[in-house]
């Protein structure tokens, strides 16, 4: 089973990235879960939500505690939460982020998704979009496959720019 | 039709594809998306009901029942304190013999305020006269909706069906969803006692002693019959659609020296601690009650069981755990936890099961650990 555990903030959409990314995922013919933790958010406040995929029926509900990937939308939830938390060993680390920082020897990928969704004018309500170009940098990791991405994002947004932006992310993505 | 649905999404596609004739809820954390999607399905014309948007829960149960009384198929949905407050027309319509399909999902009640899953909220329904399941999937959220209305219509049932979802855990989560044509699979209502302006009769009228006391008889005769009813309803949902229901989902039992017995999203999880205890050489199993109502009989002989419930009756203990005390002649080692949304892991279940203590009770997380 692999273990993807996603931080934001509320309102930036780690909750429909985790639903894209399962949807990618059964797309490829895999079982998955989207589960996002509700809290007692508002907008702003740090956020997870949760994807597992395994070729079997999933049937774990509760947190993910030692994540295979841990994806951070939002780089400044790392002064108030160890998004490190638990990693599995050999675990990985996705920033949205320009550059790959140091994270604890864990191998680390950085696209600067903040800056894709601004030059593709993927914004909403004053924000830009993250969790559409997300799943193009997820799909060159190995995580799922471009194209199930692709149809992911245009099952649920009609949208052209999600997928240009999902392709960007592809090619910008920086070990 | 393979496509990925919450478990909320999951049941409002059930009913779409159920099409009752009046669709009456008020909207509730964490069921609120239900009665959404259903309010969608109406407005696109998807769905050909009457959606009747009520001020108070009870009120969608007592316009449920107003619909539900002339014979046609109806539905509604809650949560928690919802639930509770339409808690006189749930026994209404259970007396009533009135076929309603109604989702529940799943949460605490307050104070303190809280709205993650828990199961009281539907066990202090029990004794209403309603037929209960807890699913644990989106799938089967799906599929135990479908079948609720054709085991609510039967004659030999006309007993309404609550079907039951953890919150956020399951009505939040999202899942693939194999969709199936329905065909005949849920045959047209008919009510026996529907009102006819033709033959005009008396409804809801003072009722004797010795008239209530049969009357009371015919609802648990009718819960009675129901289990076979079930059965044969989920045998022919397995010949149709391929996936295969009982009223206890066992796991890894024909061997097992010791049982975990949980509900909802915990049963399944309880199959992954199993995987754990097998490995290390713990011949483990579990059974999932999927039916509250009528109540299964599982069999535990001989077997140490190990109880987990997501639910407490104060002054008594676990209900499933006293259940089974009092069915089975267990003596389980009785767990509480998950109460209010608590985190309980597959680790923590295998943990109860290493450190067992037959006829104890145990309050996971208030307790010091077993």
């Amino acid at each position: 089973m692999y273990e993807v555990r996603i931080h934001s903030r509320g309102g930036q959409g780690g909750v429909t990235a985790a639903r894209l990314l399962a949807l990618a995922a059964i797309r490829d013919g895999k079982y998955a879960t989207a589960c996002p933790f509700y809290g007692a958010e508002r907008r702003g406040a740090p956020v997870v939500s949760y994807v597992r995929i395994d070729d079997r029926p999933i049937r774990v509900y509760s947190q993910i505690r030692h994540p295979d990937l841990v994806l951070v939308l939002d780089p400044s939830v790392m002064d108030v939460v160890d998004v490190l938390s638990g990693m599995k060993p050999g675990g990985r680390v996705l920033m949205n982020a320009g550059e790959p920082r140091e994270m604890k020897g864990f191998p680390t990928f950085a696209v600067d998704l903040t800056g894709i969704a601004l030059r593709e004018n993927l914004v909403v309500a004053g924000s830009p979009i993250l969790n559409t170009p997300v799943l193009g940098a997820l799909a060159k990791m190995g995580i799922i496959t471009m194209e199930s991405a692709k149809m992911a994002i245009e099952e649920m947004f009609s949208d052209r720019r999600n997928v240009a932006a999902a392709e960007t992310a592809y090619r910008e993505l920086v070990a | 039709m393979l496509t990925v649905a919450t478990g909320n999404k999951a049941v409002a596609a059930a009913v779409k594809q159920a099409c009752p004739s009046v669709v009456a809820a008020y909207p509730i954390t964490p069921q609120t998306e239900i009665v959404e999607q259903i309010a969608e399905y109406v407005t696109s014309g998807e769905l050909k009901s009457q959606y009747i948007p009520v001020e108070s829960e009870h009120s969608a149960m007592a316009a449920c029942i107003g619909a539900s009384v002339t014979g046609v198929r109806t539905f509604t949905a809650t949560s928690s304190h919802g639930l509770h407050y339409m808690h006189e027309m749930v026994n209404w319509a259970a007396g009533a013999r009135l076929p309603i399909v109604m989702a529940n999902v799943n949460r605490a009640l307050g104070p303190g305020w809280n709205i993650w899953a828990e199961h009281t909220d539907a066990f202090q329904e029990r004794d209403t006269g309603w037929l209960q399941v807890y699913v644990a999937s989106v799938q089967e959220a799906y599929d135990a909706t479908l079948m609720a209305f054709r085991i609510a219509e039967h004659e030999s049932v006309l007993l309404p069906v609550m079907v039951n979802l953890d919150g956020f855990l399951l009505s939040h989560s999202m899942q693939p969803l194999e969709t199936v044509e329905i065909g005949d699979f849920i045959p047209p209502i008919r009510l026996p006692h529907a009102i006819d302006t033709a033959h005009p009769m008396g409804y809801g009228t003072l009722t004797g002693p010795d008239q209530y006391f049969k009357l009371r008889w015919d609802i648990e005769r009718s819960m009675r019959d129901s289990a076979g009813v079930i059965r044969q309803t989920e045998d022919e949902f397995a010949k149709r659609f391929g996936r295969r229901y009982d009223a206890v989902e066992k796991y890894q039992c024909d061997d097992a020296e010791v049982v975990v017995v949980a509900m909802g999203t915990l049963g399944k999880e309880a199959e992954v601690a199993v995987d754990l205890l097998r490995n290390e050489g713990v011949p483990a199993g579990s059974m999932r009650i999927r039916w509250l109502r009528p109540f299964p009989r599982l069999d535990l002989s001989g077997r140490d069981v190990v109880v987990i419930d997501r639910d407490y009756s104060f002054g008594f203990g676990g209900v499933i755990a006293r259940s089974l005390a009092a069915t089975e002649r267990a003596k389980p080692f009785s767990v509480i936890a998950g109460l209010g949304g608590q985190e309980v892991t597959y680790d923590d279940i295998a943990g109860f099961v290493r450190s067992r203590r037959p006829g104890e009770e145990y309050w996971f997380g208030v307790m010091p650990d077993v």
